[in-house]
């Protein structure tokens, strides 16, 4: 498997905090990967830093074996797509006018609109079924509608790899799921490389190939969420008491808290996952 | 927080309160004629008529009397502000409040020829009232509702909106621009005594005000949504803020023109020695207030003697790199 | 898409998608501008109908109304509209930096800064009658430079890592306020003739405009103005933030920094021909923004119009309509600003 982007000793603080300390990961390509941890434990740091968002205090990110740092900006955004955290759009644009947007690294200013970035941004337009709104406001939108115009930017930015920092706090049940239905779709029929940080353990066991625990500024375990998830884990990661068991629908793990609520079962069953 | 505890605090509210009567002692005594403690005192019980006696009673203490109430009002505005805006670099400056004040000051003197003290203090309030009420309408258009960013911006348009006005009224009159001009820098030089006494009882009124409200003010600052939750009737408590900023900044216009940099700087200097608790900080920053605008006007009187600048332009050089230094730490600004 | 038209040019090699309906705006808006300019021209102590002054413009017009047009009315008109446009570009350049519609010119401290550099220019250059010991043609270089200045202090005392929006506001706001002290205390201190002209030029007017000033001052702009086109991508992208901007791979520091310059070099040469000419870089920038949204493609020459319109429109009424004493323009650019709040604040009541 090789990777598409790689982490050699990478540090990073804020201040005087540590967040990472010395860590080395490899994000396999054409896969699905999940940062999770605690709250505050540095994995939307840590991805920021890989989007070179954030500048490292030392240890490197190499992308396609490349050494980040020594790429220009504008190389690493034909290759890479960043959906940062709550994103906000100008007053009245329109998702046609943000999702051109996605363009930027492929113009210059004599080519502003060629047939090429005319394909890419209706293909964008498609592969997120906004076709239809694609006049309308972007503040006009639904929070999922909303959080679909962004991606299908990235998508028109036509990067092989998509990092996406938290692509669903804030959105209801079925926006979550429509969104990562989504990105699971556009990973099977594109192969395109997804890294993302996600707060819900159970949506990330079961769209991730990969999934990555951070703790204590280090990378704690990673692998399959089936062969990495398990009680001791989360009592590691997240300082909680639970039961790992396979989902009904999916068989991914899934993770079900000890602690108070209304208990209306006849016997307690517990398995041994 | 410098003095934790309330003894502490007590203790030095008690002392700073002794260094504004220390400074305004200073600000009798010391500047282009110097005169001592001694011809002072004389000046009450053997009053006789010389020119140092002149001075000190219609002059000096006139003076030193206006910059520690100007200053005292002013600097208690400032943290209504900054509680009522969520905006630690708020101001009656900064928000255009000033700026009204001294637009309608400015009509008053032109287009109505008013001379009456009264009119001129109710003036001033309508000018700073206006001013209010259009930075905040402003800064809730659009999405988001209130933001201090807005409001911010909002505020700097309506002042130099106010600004443009006055600059207007002033171009067509040369002579009532020589009138106004220095006035309009802002100065506690050069005002009677008349003055004063006319807009005292609505500063009293608002520096009791704010005491009352300081306790009420903690719960406030906590946001909107859980002060609502706690029972504070929000709505009454941002009218009450409105209208003793008015009333404060408005009656300090009235008397000393537009002064700026107070009531941004005091607050915070007051929070650093007690703490965010309104009801130490208002009173500590009413007394520190009235030291700042003395110290910064017996500087004033020294920088180019045997002329004057005006206090404005002193508080406005002190404030700036202490904005700055506020502005660069950076800020919670939600 | 009927909606857009796709230019395409040199077997693609040069390429651009445009607005229908924008494009039918700012169209709109040049003609718009043109007849004004047409009127006021025509305008004045001496009326000259519009049919006339085209004739003159034209070079077929009759002796007379074409010394007057020429001599008095022209350079005056020429140098509003140019003004007009410039500071309504730079305010949508600082809008688009600062991602704030209510941010505009003042707001960065930059008129100060000429302000004060005016004021000081006239109190050092001046003998003991004062009278201006050097010409006064130049003074809009004194005016231009406090401008520049302002603008590089401003922005380097926002920079600690970066310069987020905000700080920049402050601080600008900031640095106005003290601007302004000291322009009045330079005022107090100087005799009350220097308050007086440092005073209207303040205002902000084009009185006394004349074909020198328009010589320096149109093709300044129209280079300004050509390099405000060419950043139109770097502004749109700067609009979405600095995370997704660098994610797009923009530089966006070093954008920011160039797009402040070229703003305050726009405002810097408005204020050293025509003084403090305030509030046209707030609304016709945000006028502009809900008639065609905030694309700068569509923005730029939409606000550039409507800015042409304001300061000819506010010019004409502050020489005619107090006739025979003239009203400085910027008493009317302000005039116009209170209302159109108003206005605003009206229509965004229920939300």
């Amino acid at each position: 498997m090789t990777s598409a982007i790689e982490t050699k000793n990478l540090s990073i603080s804020y201040g005087k905090n540590l967040i990472i300390h010395e860590l080395d990961l490899k994000i396999p390509k054409g896969e699905i990967t999940v940062f999770i941890g605690a709250n505050g434990c540095g994995k939307s740091t840590l991805l920021r830093s890989i989007a070179r968002l954030l500048k490292p205090t030392s240890g490197t990110v190499i992308l396609e074996g490349k050494a980040i740092a020594k790429l220009s900006t504008k190389e690493v955004a034909k290759q890479m797509a960043i959906l940062p955290q709550s994103p906000s759009a100008p007053e009245g644009l329109t998702v046609l006018q943000l999702v051109k947007q996605g363009r930027y690294p492929h113009q210059t200013w004599l080519r502003q609109w060629s047939e090429e970035d005319e394909k890419k941004v209706n293909n964008a337009l498609k592969a997120t079924r906004l076709e239809e709104l694609k006049e309308k406001p972007v503040d006009a939108l639904s929070g999922g509608q909303r959080q679909r115009a962004w991606i299908a930017m990235t998508l028109a930015q036509d990067t092989d790899i998509l990092l996406l920092d938290e692509p669903t706090t804030y959105l209801d049940l079925t926006h979550q799921i429509e969104i990562l239905d989504l990105l699971f779709e556009l990973n099977e029929k594109e192969k395109r490389t997804v890294v993302m940080v996600l707060h819900d353990l159970n949506l990330a066991c079961r769209y991730a190939h990969h999934i990555v625990a951070i703790k204590n500024q280090k990378v704690f375990a990673q692998g399959k969420p089936e062969h990495v998830i398990n009680r001791s884990l989360v009592k590691a990661v997240f300082d909680m008491d639970c039961e790992v068991t396979p989902d009904p629908l999916f068989g991914t793990p899934l993770c079900i808290p000890y602690g108070k609520g209304r208990c209306i079962l006849k016997e307690v069953v517990i398995s041994h996952g | 927080m410098l003095l934790k505890r309330t003894s502490y605090k007590w203790i030095g509210l008690f002392v700073t309160f002794l260094l504004m009567i220390g400074f305004m002692c200073a600000s009798v005594i010391f500047g282009y004629a110097d005169t001592t403690w001694r011809t002072a005192i004389d000046s009450f019980t053997h009053y006789n008529g010389s020119n140092e006696h002149v001075i000190i009673q219609k002059v000096r203490i006139p003076r030193a009397l206006i910059a520690a109430a100007v200053g005292a009002s002013l600097a208690i505005a400032g943290v209504l502000m900054q509680t009522l805006t969520k905006n630690p670099l708020a101001s009656p400056g900064i928000f255009g409040i000033n700026a009204g004040a001294g637009f309608a000051v400015v009509v008053a003197m032109t287009i109505f020829s008013v001379h009456n003290m009264q009119s001129f203090n109710i003036l001033a309030f309508l000018g700073a009232a206006f001013a209010v009420i259009s930075v905040y309408i402003m800064g809730s258009f659009g999405r988001e509702g209130l933001t201090p960013m807005k409001l911010t911006l909002a505020g700097a348009a309506i002042s130099a909106m106010f600004a443009s006005f006055t600059q207007g009224l002033l171009v067509l009159d040369e002579a009532l621009l020589d009138q106004v001009l220095f006035w309009l820098a802002g100065s506690v030089a050069g005002r009677n005594l008349e003055t004063l006494i006319s807009v005292i009882p609505y500063m009293t009124i608002a520096w009791l005000g704010s005491i009352f409200i300081s306790g009420k003010m903690n719960i406030f600052a906590m946001g909107e949504d859980v002060a609502k939750g706690l029972g504070l009737n929000t709505g009454f408590i941002k009218i009450a803020i409105g209208i003793l900023v008015i009333l404060l900044a408005g009656s300090s216009v009235a008397v000393a023109g537009p002064i700026g940099f107070v009531g941004i700087i005091v607050p915070h200097l007051a929070r650093a020695i007690v703490g965010m608790d309104h009801r130490w900080v208002i009173p500590m920053a009413g007394v520190l207030g009235a030291i700042l605008l003395l110290a910064a006007d017996i500087a004033a009187r020294y920088i180019v003697m045997p002329s004057e600048v005006p206090v404005g332009v002193m508080t406005a050089a002190i404030g700036t790199p202490f904005f700055i230094y506020i502005a660069r730490r950076g800020f919670n600004a939600r | 898409m009927s909606k857009y038209k796709n230019l395409r040019l040199f077997n693609g090699k040069m390429s651009l998608l445009i607005d229908r309906k924008a494009a039918f705006i700012y169209t709109t808006l040049a003609i718009i501008a043109f007849v004004v300019f047409v009127i006021s021209t025509g305008l004045g102590e001496m009326k000259i109908n519009p049919l006339t002054v085209v004739k003159v413009l034209l070079g077929l017009g009759p002796e007379m109304e074409t010394l007057v047009i020429t001599s008095f009315r022209l350079p005056r008109i020429i140098v509003a509209l140019t003004v007009g446009i410039s500071l309504a570009i730079a305010g949508a350049i600082l809008q688009g930096l600062v991602r704030n519609p209510l941010a505009s010119p003042e707001v960065l401290g930059i008129s100060g800064g000429a302000a004060v550099a005016v004021v000081g220019f006239m109190s050092i250059f001046s003998d003991q009658n004062h009278s201006l010991t050097v010409s006064i043609a130049w003074l809009p270089l004194a005016a231009f430079i406090g401008a520049s200045v302002m603008g590089v202090l401003v922005y380097f005392l926002s920079w600690k890592n970066g310069v987020p929006p905000i700080r920049l506001v402050l601080i600008g706001i900031g640095i106005s306020a003290l601007m302004q002290a000291f322009t009045t205390f330079l005022m107090v201190t100087g005799p009350i003739y220097q308050a007086s002209q440092a005073n209207i030029w303040i205002t902000g007017s084009v009185y006394g405009s004349n074909w020198t000033n328009v010589a320096i001052l149109v093709p300044g702009a129209v280079i300004l103005i050509i390099l405000a086109i060419l950043a139109t991508r770097q502004l749109n992208v700067q609009e979405l933030g600095d995370d997704v901007a660098t994610g797009l791979g923009d530089n966006v520091q070093k954008h920011r920094f160039l797009l402040l310059m070229l703003s305050t070099a726009l405002i810097g040469i408005s204020v050293a021909f025509a003084g403090t000419i305030g509030f046209v870089g707030l609304m016709a920038p945000h006028m502009a923004r809900r008639l065609v949204g905030s694309s700068f493609e569509a923005l730029i020459p939409t606000s550039a119009f409507i800015g042409g319109i304001l300061v000819m429109l506010a010019d004409l009424i502050g020489r005619t309509a107090f006739s025979p004493l003239e009203v400085p323009a910027g008493v009317f650019t302000a005039g116009i600003g209170a209302p159109y709040f108003i206005y605003l604040l009206f229509k965004t009541r229920n939300s």
